[in-house]
């Protein structure tokens, strides 16, 4: 306690007091917020709070150094965080994920199946295994470059020609090489309708094994599936094959990976008994606009209805429209996108003079690709998408068709 | 639209016993009674429908109302693995096309018999049909139903397996007076084999699943609040202000193709 007994010095309070006496300088701590005074109590001094900004005024940042964190400027809060690395040297066994890649891309599916794969590898090295890694198979053209985001330590791509479309056979041969060399503890796959449930049942029948179906909650030991048509819950031990459901787990978002190639690995030619003639074209505005992949959508910037409708047939896409648009009779009720509309999933939208209301934009939360044309530089909608050209709609749509009908035409052969 | 077939085509559709979503109750399951329906538009008089399982259950009825001669039942008790029974009887005289549909209505669900069933009887499978356009000179061309409506195009040989997705063609009405002429022929079957495994399954109602919570894993209060209060938008993409009408309609192009969605 003695130590902490402050003694006055009168001479050094008179100095501190005495702005005109030569010591007060070294008397007074210029700068510092909180001074022991020399009478022992704390002086806080507020001239010297915070700091003279940019323009001359003085700031006060009372965010205690968060306020970058908080927004202060836009541009430095989209700043990604790196994520640290999670790195598997020489894995002792594999779990194998096979995507499905809609597009090219992993969808939120795939992800969340990563997720699953991230979770038996944990509970796995809970009862002593090491080492294990997540191989993602993927076939064809890829297009996604956030596999080390999702969770994928290890990669195999098939790229050849053979894979593109629809060849579940050269798909199943080149999975039961993988099943040759890499032995994967799990094999797991999305349940959907995307791809996932065909191959991951067409393998399982190729190795006789038996597959859990519509899993949606996975240990080691025990995994419940939806059984009779989703009516019921099946728990049963668990197998080698998961086909799982959306939102079986978590994805990964806490850790980065490595996503390394993996070696190719030889794969028997097969002669397909099935042929693919390709998609057959179909009327969009006969789908329903809920599940339309690619969306024309107008608001209230389209002044020429008849140039609209022509863009649509012509780049073959599903019409839509918003609240307003719909209102004034442009478009029937039931092509209305929003919150008292549709809800869409398109992977393409483009959105032509929509500004972009909250209502809006909840009904295309789930879509891809945004593409907005409007004349307001500034409008949310512009802040959503993905490419946003600023000009007047009903230009840009005819200068869209002429550049399609040149495309089907064959003139357009550099695009992309 | 009648697809062009030639005469002898011989054409089996396997049926289960379905599960109304919502009452629970027995019913014809909705995409095998579609592949009955195309299987009658196929062949209107030769069309063989089997169910392996019982045959006084009253469903079958159900199915044979659609204008059946017979409903053929390969007799298994509930318990059973029904493969090798399907298995034995197709692969006596294997037909030329056999539906199913893609996922059963009740039990496992799995949708594994038309694979499981390609794989015994060594012939290839087509999954989720919506339409068989035509058969001639020992292939069919069938329509593939994929997610978003669209339509695939494909080549197969003869004989072969096709689940049929719930996209195809909706099955006709059931009618009673032709459901109680029908012949349901019961056919013992000297091969029973009880699946052991689901005898330890546990199985319960369908549990409601927890919907996914937004978890917000912000260090600080502002962050939170930002979290809380921010409205959904992308990372900004390319804005394109000064450029011609000409350069903009190009950029939407090039995106578009590299996306995919112009056909």
């Amino acid at each position: 306690m003695s130590d902490e007994i402050i003694r006055r010095d009168p001479r050094a309070e008179w100095i501190a007091r005495n702005r005109l006496h030569p010591l007060h300088a070294a008397m007074v701590e210029q700068g510092a917020v909180e001074v022991r005074g020399p009478s022992g109590l704390i002086r806080r001094n507020p001239h010297a709070v915070g700091f003279i900004g940019p323009n001359g005024i003085k700031r006060i940042d009372r965010l205690n150094g968060n306020s970058q964190a908080a927004g202060g400027s836009r541009r430095s809060a989209a700043k990604a965080v790196e994520l640290p690395l999670h790195k598997v040297e020489s894995p002792e066994y594999y779990i194998a994920v096979v995507p499905d890649l809609v597009g090219g891309r992993l969808t939120a599916h795939d992800k969340d199946v990563l997720g699953q794969a991230h979770q038996l590898i944990a509970a796995l090295n809970a009862t002593g295994a090491v080492n294990g890694a997540v191989v993602a198979i993927t076939f064809g053209d890829c297009r996604e470059d956030g596999f080390d985001k999702a969770g994928a330590d290890r990669l195999l791509q098939f790229s050849e020609a053979v894979f593109d479309g629809y060849a579940p056979e050269a798909r199943i041969a080149a999975l039961e090489q993988v099943e040759k060399s890499l032995a994967p503890r799990f094999w797991l796959f999305p349940d959907s309708v995307a791809g996932g449930f065909e191959v991951g049942l067409r393998l399982a029948a190729r190795l006789d094994e038996r597959p859990l179906t519509q899993a949606w909650q996975v240990g080691l030991q025990t995994t419940i599936c939806r059984g009779a048509g989703g009516t019921s819950d099946i728990s049963r031990p668990t197998e080698r094959f998961l086909l799982l459901t959306p939102e079986c787990a978590n994805p990964v978002d806490e850790t980065r990976h490595e996503a390394l190639a993996l070696d190719p690995i030889d794969r028997p030619d097969v002669a397909p008994a099935l042929e693919d003639l390709g998609q057959v074209a179909v009327d969009p505005n006969s789908v329903a606009l809920g599940e339309a992949e690619f969306i024309l959508s107008a608001g209230n910037g389209i002044h020429n209805w008849e140039n609209f409708h022509r863009a649509a047939e012509v780049l073959g896409a599903t019409e839509a429209g918003s609240r307003v648009v719909v209102d004034d009779g442009y478009l029937p009720r039931f092509r209305q996108v929003g919150a008292s509309g549709t809800w869409v999933t398109a992977r393409v939208y483009i959105a032509v003079g929509i500004s972009g209301a909250v209502q809006h934009l909840q009904g295309i939360a789930q879509c891809d690709k945004v593409v907005a044309v409007n004349t307001d530089v500034g409008c949310d909608m512009v802040k959503r998408a993905a490419l946003s050209v600023i000009d007047d709609g009903d230009e840009v749509l005819s200068e869209l068709i002429e550049l399609v009908q040149k495309y089907r035409q064959g003139e357009v052969t550099d695009a992309a | 639209m009648q697809p062009k077939v030639s005469a002898d085509l011989r054409v089996v559709a396997l049926v289960s016993v379905g599960k109304h979503p919502s009452s629970g109750r027995a019913r014809r399951a909705d995409q095998d009674a579609r592949a009955v329906e195309m299987g009658l538009r196929l062949t209107p008089q030769a069309l063989e429908v089997i169910h392996a399982g019982d045959s006084s259950n009253s469903v079958l009825r159900d199915y044979a109302g659609m204008g059946l001669q017979a409903v053929k039942v390969l007799e298994q008790p509930p318990q059973a693995d029904v493969l090798p029974a399907l298995v034995e009887y197709l692969g006596a005289s294997l037909p030329d096309i056999i539906m199913t549909g893609v996922r059963a209505e009740s039990g496992e669900s799995s949708g594994m018999t038309p694979y499981l069933l390609s794989e015994k009887l060594g012939i290839p499978v087509v999954t989720g049909i919506a339409e068989i356009r035509s058969v001639s000179q020992g292939y069919a061309e069938v329509l593939q139903a994929l997610p978003r409506g669209q339509r695939r195009a494909l080549r197969v040989q003869l004989p072969f397996i096709a689940s049929v997705d719930s996209a195809a063609m909706p099955a006709r009405q059931s009618a009673y007076g032709a459901a109680m002429r029908a012949q349901v022929e019961a056919e013992q079957v000297s091969i029973e084999v009880v699946d052991s495994v689901r005898a330890s399954w546990e199985e319960t109602p369908a549990r409601k699943r927890p919907k996914r919570l937004k978890v917000v894993k912000a260090k600080t209060a502002a962050d939170r609040f930002k979290a809380a209060t921010a409205k959904a938008t992308g990372d900004g993409g390319a804005v394109m202000r000064d450029e011609s009408a000409a350069e903009k309609a190009k950029a939407i192009f090039d995106l578009l193709v590299e996306e995919g969605v112009l056909r």
